[in-house]
């Protein structure tokens, strides 16, 4: 009886998105009297920081700086239609549908200036810090507060612009089956340590290193907190959670936090990430959806890693003592 | 059932409830008096995010009835910003990134806040310890490790 050690490594691509009845997201994107940009959506932030990332996308777009747009989310009753935050797909589908949003925003925004400057609008450029320019003659501005007011109270325009995202639902060829279910891939790769101990069947995991390519990271500090995350919940995912641990049986199906197990603080293994940036083509600046790919590859990584260590294939997840302990027992068996 | 008086100091400040015999400190906070910063996660004392400070102790106010809690002092993450000014944890979870759906953080900074109080200069072995009853869905832990650890760090620099 000893411990024994394993590495394990394992890749994965990962798409964005769903083919349903087609993959959908709308957006509205208007200003406030005093040239705040409002987007309203349907999409919802569960914490992965979409309002953040929404905010950016509209800033960078119309030509403001971020803290200039304000986001509305998740009342599915009066937003624009959106078919919901998953499948990773909320920066993508929702980032381009605020993009086509803003553009048209922007537009009204330089034809209003445009009025007020007496110059013609494709000669105009934002310089990003809330103001309005004549391109190669920036002392002629007017600031995007002036150009907001004198939408609303001199000349009745709405600023405002709709945006529309559609992934249109793919059908299978039938001659061949062919179809494209899903668009944008994002690409991991996991190298996981692990010890096993024969006797007991307990796994310990001594590191994990991942490299995600995620196309472009709109927000690099964010990117890093949800791949750090989705590495924890990865290995939670290999070894620790299930609902019916005997599956179909009921019995014994943890009920609540003492008895549905995640790894905590204490059991944390050493964790590190690479993020390589390949900006998509069809993207809001090339983002592809790192969101639910980034808990995937640790799971057959560390499958492969117990192998390696003990020599026994774990095709249940998790992987609890017990499996390890019943596949050594009839490895013994022969 | 019959209501039972129940005068505490919340965050420096008097409140005076009557709650129902039997009802959790949780619920005295959160529905009578309005302070929503402790979350009710489990109702059961497994996951933390209820925590709150009664009298200098970590505490899990789901599991903590109303009505022991007279004459006491008890703080929230609610009161620890001052004048404006975030509380030097409130200020490193921002900085480190610990935080994304928010749910367990205000029980992590109260046990953050109870270990710093005690240990001013804790290895990550005593924040390790400190944060093992509360649970985090989103983070992996390691964001608020470093935050406590930041902190601590911000503290003894303000203190030298």
């Amino acid at each position: 009886m000893a411990i024994r050690r394993g590495r394990g490594m394992a890749a994965i691509n990962y798409p964005t998105g769903m083919n349903l009845g087609g993959d959908p997201t709308q957006a509205l994107v208007h200003s406030t009297p005093t040239g705040n940009f409002m987007v309203t959506l349907s999409s919802v932030d569960l914490g992965q920081g979409m309002k953040q990332i929404m905010a950016q996308i509209c800033a960078e777009t119309i030509g403001v700086p971020t803290d200039r747009v304000i986001i509305d989310t998740a009342d599915t009753d009066t937003g624009p239609h959106c078919m919901g935050t998953f499948a990773s797909r909320g920066t993508h589908r929702a980032g381009n549908a605020v993009i086509q949003a803003a553009k048209e925003a922007r537009q009204v925004m330089l034809e209003v200036a445009a009025e007020e400057l007496e110059v013609n609008a494709s000669d105009l450029e934002t310089d990003g810090q809330g103001n309005i320019q004549v391109k190669g003659a920036p002392q002629k501005s007017i600031s995007i507060f002036d150009v907001a007011l004198s939408a609303h109270f001199k000349r009745g325009r709405s600023i405002s612009g709709r945006g529309m995202f559609l992934i249109p639902r793919s059908y299978p060829e039938k001659e061949t089956g062919a179809m494209k279910p899903s668009t944008c891939y994002a690409h991991a790769c996991t190298v996981a340590e692990v010890e096993v101990d024969d006797e007991t069947g307990e796994v310990t995991v001594l590191t994990v290193k991942n490299v995600f390519e995620i196309g472009r990271a709109l927000n690099p500090k964010m990117v890093e907190q949800q791949l750090v995350g989705g590495s924890w919940m990865g290995i939670s995912h290999a070894l620790y959670e299930t609902t019916e641990p005997y599956y179909p049986n009921r019995d014994h199906g943890g009920t609540d936090f003492n008895q549905y197990l995640m790894p905590g603080p204490g059991d944390l293994a050493e964790t590190e990430i690479i993020v390589l940036e390949r900006p998509s083509a069809d993207g809001p600046f090339g983002a592809k959806g790192p969101g639910e790919m980034c808990a995937n590859p640790q799971i057959p990584a560390v499958a492969n890693a117990v192998f390696d260590a003990v020599g026994v294939r774990i095709d249940t997840l998790p992987i609890t003592p017990e499996r390890i302990l019943r596949a050594l027992k009839a490895q013994a068996a022969g | 059932m019959a209501k039972v008086p129940v005068q505490f100091t919340l965050n420096g400040s008097e409140k005076a409830e009557f709650v129902e015999s039997g009802a959790t400190l949780l619920h005295a906070l959160r529905d009578k008096i309005g302070d929503t910063s402790p979350k009710g996660g489990c109702h059961q004392g497994t996951c933390g995010a209820c925590s709150v400070i009664i009298d200098g102790e970590l505490r899990l106010s789901c599991l903590t009835l109303a009505e022991t809690c007279g004459g006491a002092d008890i703080k929230t993450t609610a009161g620890l910003a001052e004048g404006g000014v975030l509380h030097p944890l409130q200020r490193a979870f921002l900085d480190a990134f610990a935080t994304q759906c928010g749910f367990c953080t205000p029980g992590m900074i109260m046990a953050a806040k109870v270990l710093l109080d005690r240990t001013p200069n804790p290895s990550r072995e005593d924040v390790v310890e400190a944060l093992s009853g509360n649970i985090c869905r989103c983070t992996g832990y390691e964001p608020i490790i470093q935050a406590v650890l930041i902190a601590a760090r911000a503290n003894s620099q303000n203190a030298a």
